[in-house]
């Protein structure tokens, strides 16, 4: 770090600024989305905060959605007939004829003015839903953040249908337990506390056996391990798949955190390296007294070695979290997906359209993970450094 | 062999009992198997059948095959390069003494932990063609030339552009490590320099990128063996394995996929692994040879 002239900072800062805003700006239209109205997320230009109109309607406010702007002298006609009898339009001045008994005027629509309907839960219009040409100045806007997404995405996720949550629908079944973000939730904690678990305590012993004891063929099967760390997941892929399929596996979470109790290369060399750095003299001092080699590790080694422990607990903590393929690979019922897969199938089933509920479940997949990263933020930052500069 | 020996002999291989196991239950195996099934025909239900270089050869005329090859080397040959300038860019821009640094690194980094599958469901939002906030960004850039601003994911010529685009958001990773490297390059070196008169340019070309040049291969070399399996955010993104639009974004982890366990031609796809391990390998060794000048390690 070197003192900066004036135009150094200034460019700097820039950058800098620059920088925060393309890298901010993502997340922080995710949750803009996440709390809109459906509708306002279907606008162009984009609208960039969440609002709510109301108009005074004998004498009490509605809450109404802008439907179009009106920018050409028009009218609003309601159809006097046919199967679609009552439902209201708007037509330019010029083509509307006031001989025509198929419509019936309701008003003039001066450019400018909005066509506004009253806002209902479900955007659904039946007949006593009201809809009108506003001018600008009728319509008031304020900030109004939706957190109702976030319990309706929740409860949308398993695959149950926004009516059926929002109960003008009878649920299709209603003896089993319906399949809910909480399901997913719960896979999910399972995949990631066991694996934390097991990728801990299982290299942690390994390590010791490679970095502390000295046995023969011991730096032949280190060597081994090393080279395996270069081998791509897609050669394992299907011989792994075939493995768990005779364990009887697939379909369960089992493959997903089983592994990860009996080590992984990258986490034995990482465990390994620290645990070379603990002077030799506490092993040999603990030895004369007569420890067992057990106790040596259980009560000198792993006390000391808390922060490589905390690195491994925490990376494997978040590659189970985003771990997508595993997932994908291995689970079959909806009752066992873990969050990200849910999240995958919740979009391909809504094929892009609800934005807002998607942004919603995205946000609610992405907070744990950024409270975890501001509690833990030390470990995070110094094992992506010790990892990438000394591994 | 002594008492002592066997004592230890014992004690060394009880603490490596469970990775005895699992390197050779979860590792070994599946890497034996899969170099067995890559010259047989194995569809799982049945017993793998030898085949011997069958696999291989109809690779050579599989155009999807050669399809996916050229997609993933494109985006690789993009994302790789322009993730490296990015990442190195934003940590040149942190190692100074500015206010505020930690905020700046945080936010930068933040975005390489999001879920792959979150972050993929925001950025179809973000290139949506018809509401996506991008293309009101930049449309006006378009609409200068007389064009519409793309489809992104919908356009066969800008899908790839996207999915690098994208990829450029989550650098911060190799931000962090960049910024460990930069900090450890002794500030000695700059006083003498500036002393000399060097400029900051000559300061960055002749002193900094020679001392982090260990950093920039770990970086690359992390970066090619990412984006040559890139599989996530294309398959949430593109809606599956078929690579829409038009194939644009088939790419060689999609097409294994989609062999091994929708078309369940495990042998062929086995073998196909082995070719991306011979490509990652050979890439790795070329980037190897091509920096062992240039890399210089201190200490």
């Amino acid at each position: 770090m070197r003192k900066l002239s004036p135009a150094g900072r200034f460019a700097v800062y820039t950058g800098l600024g620059l920088g925060t805003i393309l890298f901010a700006f993502p997340l922080a239209w995710m949750l803009l989305t996440s709390v809109k109205p459906i509708e306002q997320t279907m606008v162009y230009p984009p609208q960039w905060l969440p609002v709510a109109y109301t108009v005074v309607w004998d004498g009490e406010p509605v809450e109404v959605t802008r439907d179009e702007r009106i920018e050409v002298p028009s009218v609003l006609v309601e159809r006097t007939s046919g199967n679609r009898v009552g439902e209201r339009t708007l037509m330019a001045v010029e083509r509307y004829d006031p001989g025509d008994p198929a419509y019936r005027l309701i008003c003039r629509a001066e450019p400018g003015s909005w066509l506004v309907t009253e806002r209902t839960g479900t955007l659904a219009r039946s007949k006593g839903t009201r809809q009108e040409v506003v001018s600008d100045e009728e319509i008031r806007t304020r900030l109004k953040f939706r957190w109702d997404n976030f319990p309706k995405a929740l409860e949308t996720m398993g695959g149950r249908s926004l009516e059926e949550v929002e109960g003008s629908i009878r649920p299709s079944s209603a003896m089993t337990r319906p399949v809910t973000f909480w399901t997913f939730l719960g896979n999910t904690t399972i995949v990631c506390v066991l694996g934390v678990l097991g990728t801990v305590l299982s290299n942690a012993l390994i390590a010791y056996g490679f970095a502390r004891v000295r046995w023969r063929g011991r730096d032949l099967f280190f060597g081994l391990t090393l080279a395996t760390m270069m081998i791509p997941f897609p050669v394992l892929m299907v011989p792994l798949y075939g493995v768990f399929k005779s364990l009887g596996w697939i379909g369960t979470l089992f493959p997903l955190w089983v592994p990860s109790f009996f080590g992984s290369a990258f986490n034995i060399f990482l465990m390994r390296q620290f645990f070379r750095t603990i002077p030799e003299e506490l092993s040999e001092a603990a030895r004369i007294d007569g420890c067992s080699e057990w106790r040596i590790f259980w009560r000198i080694i792993l006390p000391l070695s808390r922060p490589v422990l905390a690195v491994a607990a925490l990376f494997h903590f978040l590659y189970a979290w985003n771990d997508f393929l595993g997932p994908l690979l291995y689970l079959t019922r909806k009752e066992t997906f873990t969050l990200a897969l849910a999240l995958q199938s919740y979009q391909s089933q809504h094929g892009g359209v609800q934005w807002n509920y998607l942004m919603a479940a995205s946000t609610l997949t992405v907070i744990p993970i950024i409270i975890l990263f501001f509690f833990a933020q030390k470990t995070f930052i110094q094992g992506i450094a010790t990892t990438g500069t000394k591994g | 062999m002594t008492r002592g020996e066997w004592r230890n002999l014992r004690i060394g291989l009880g603490f490596s009992s469970l990775w005895i196991v699992g390197l050779g239950v979860f590792t070994l195996y599946p890497v034996a198997a899969s170099l067995f099934y890559s010259f047989c025909d194995y569809s799982i239900l049945q017993r793998p059948v030898w085949a011997g270089m069958e696999n291989f050869s109809t690779m050579l005329g599989d155009d999807v095959f050669w399809i996916s090859l050229k997609n993933t080397l494109i985006f690789a040959g993009f994302s790789v390069p322009m993730g490296l300038a990015v990442s190195l860019s934003l940590a040149l821009l942190l190692n100074h003494e500015v206010r505020g640094r930690a905020v700046y690194r945080t936010i930068f980094y933040l975005p390489s932990i999001v879920p792959i599958v979150a972050s993929s469901m925001l950025w179809m939002w973000i290139f949506n063609g018809q509401y996506g906030v991008l293309n009101w960004v930049i449309g006006p850039l378009f609409r200068l030339w007389g064009d519409s601003p793309p489809a992104w994911l919908g356009d066969p010529a800008w899908s790839k552009p996207a999915l690098i685009l994208m990829s450029l958001w989550g650098v911060g990773n190799s931000t962090i490590i960049y910024l460990a490297g930069l900090q450890d390059v002794p500030k000695e070196y700059y006083e003498s320099a500036s002393i000399d008169g060097a400029s900051s340019w000559q300061r960055l070309r002749y002193i900094t990128i020679p001392m982090i040049s260990p950093v920039i291969y770990f970086n690359l070399i992390m970066g090619i063996i990412g984006s040559l399996q890139v599989f996530t955010q294309v398959f949430v993104m593109t809606g599956g394995t078929d690579g829409a639009p038009a194939r644009s974004t088939l790419f060689y982890a999609l097409y294994l996929f989609s062999t091994a366990f929708y078309d369940l031609r495990m042998g062929y796809a086995s073998a196909m692994a082995w070719v991306l391990f011979l490509l990652i390998a050979g890439l790795t060794w070329i980037a190897t040879r091509a920096a062992r000048r240039r890399i210089h390690y201190s200490g």
